[in-house]
């Protein structure tokens, strides 16, 4: 079956992630294939490379990297929300006047017709939420 | 284009989070790719709809407005569950737009017939 995931909280303070996060992996476990991964709302905030959590605690961010690495995934982080919140990339940076980037490796920021069209061209979209 | 059937379920207040604003910004998306959308309001979700934002106190803009031009894009499914609207005291007078109310079995109904949820 084809899946889309959509993130929509950010990490640490909500389990929403570490859930999405784990559904992910069972889903690519199965054998079935994820379309894409969407983060929206505080969600954005799983694609900031400045993270830094405890050496004894779970990196989100860095794990998703890793994931979408391995499973050539493609994680979308919504454009207009990332603004909000200050996930910029290079192009962001520019556009933006910025003097920084903090966008982590597999992450791509994009328009909110990507949700959209992981709905359409999925059989199932799992929301993670509150 | 494949057309799926959209649903928006909204159950949180317009203020307090951003959920209600950022979810709005999805259901135009959606409608101009054409999608058969339709919004549900259930719980604090019915507030959204309630006449007369009023948001200079906490500087924050209204969009009430929105909900308005929902019908220019097309949009115009729009279902309240009415014993949300009751708990709060509400009915259907006091929304800024025609809605359609029914139980919350029938709008249980409705998500069923979905083939996208998304839940604000």
């Amino acid at each position: 079956m084809k899946f889309s995931i959509l993130v929509s909280e950010g990490p640490y303070t909500h389990q929403a992630s570490d859930s999405a996060y784990q559904f992910a992996k069972a889903v690519l476990a199965k054998g079935h294939e994820i379309f894409r991964i969407f983060f929206y709302h505080d969600g954005v905030n799983n694609a900031t490379r400045l993270t830094t959590p405890p050496q004894d605690d779970r990196n989100i961010v860095s794990r998703w990297s890793k994931l979408a690495e391995e499973h050539k995934l493609d994680m979308v982080v919504c454009v207009a929300a990332a603004q909000r919140r200050g996930i910029v990339d290079e192009g962001e940076a520019k556009r933006n006047g910025k003097d920084a980037t903090n966008l982590a490796p597999g992450f791509r920021i994009s328009g909110l017709g990507q949700l959209v069209e992981a709905g359409i061209q999925s059989d199932r979209l799992v929301t993670f939420g509150d | 284009m494949t057309i799926k059937k959209f649903m928006f379920v909204n159950r949180k207040a317009p203020y307090g989070t951003v959920y209600a604003l950022e979810s709005l910004e999805v259901v135009l998306i959606a409608a101009a790719f054409e999608q058969d959308v339709s919004l549900a309001f259930l719980d604090d979700g019915v507030y959204q709809l309630k006449k007369g934002h009023s948001t200079k106190g906490i500087e924050m803009k209204a969009f009430e407005k929105t909900y308005g031009a929902l019908e220019d894009y097309d949009v115009t499914k729009l279902y309240v569950d009415e014993e949300s609207l009751a708990a709060r005291g509400l009915t259907a007078d006091d929304l800024c737009i025609p809605v359609e109310t029914m139980s919350r079995a029938a709008l249980g109904k409705m998500i069923e017939e979905q083939d996208v949820v998304l839940s604000f």
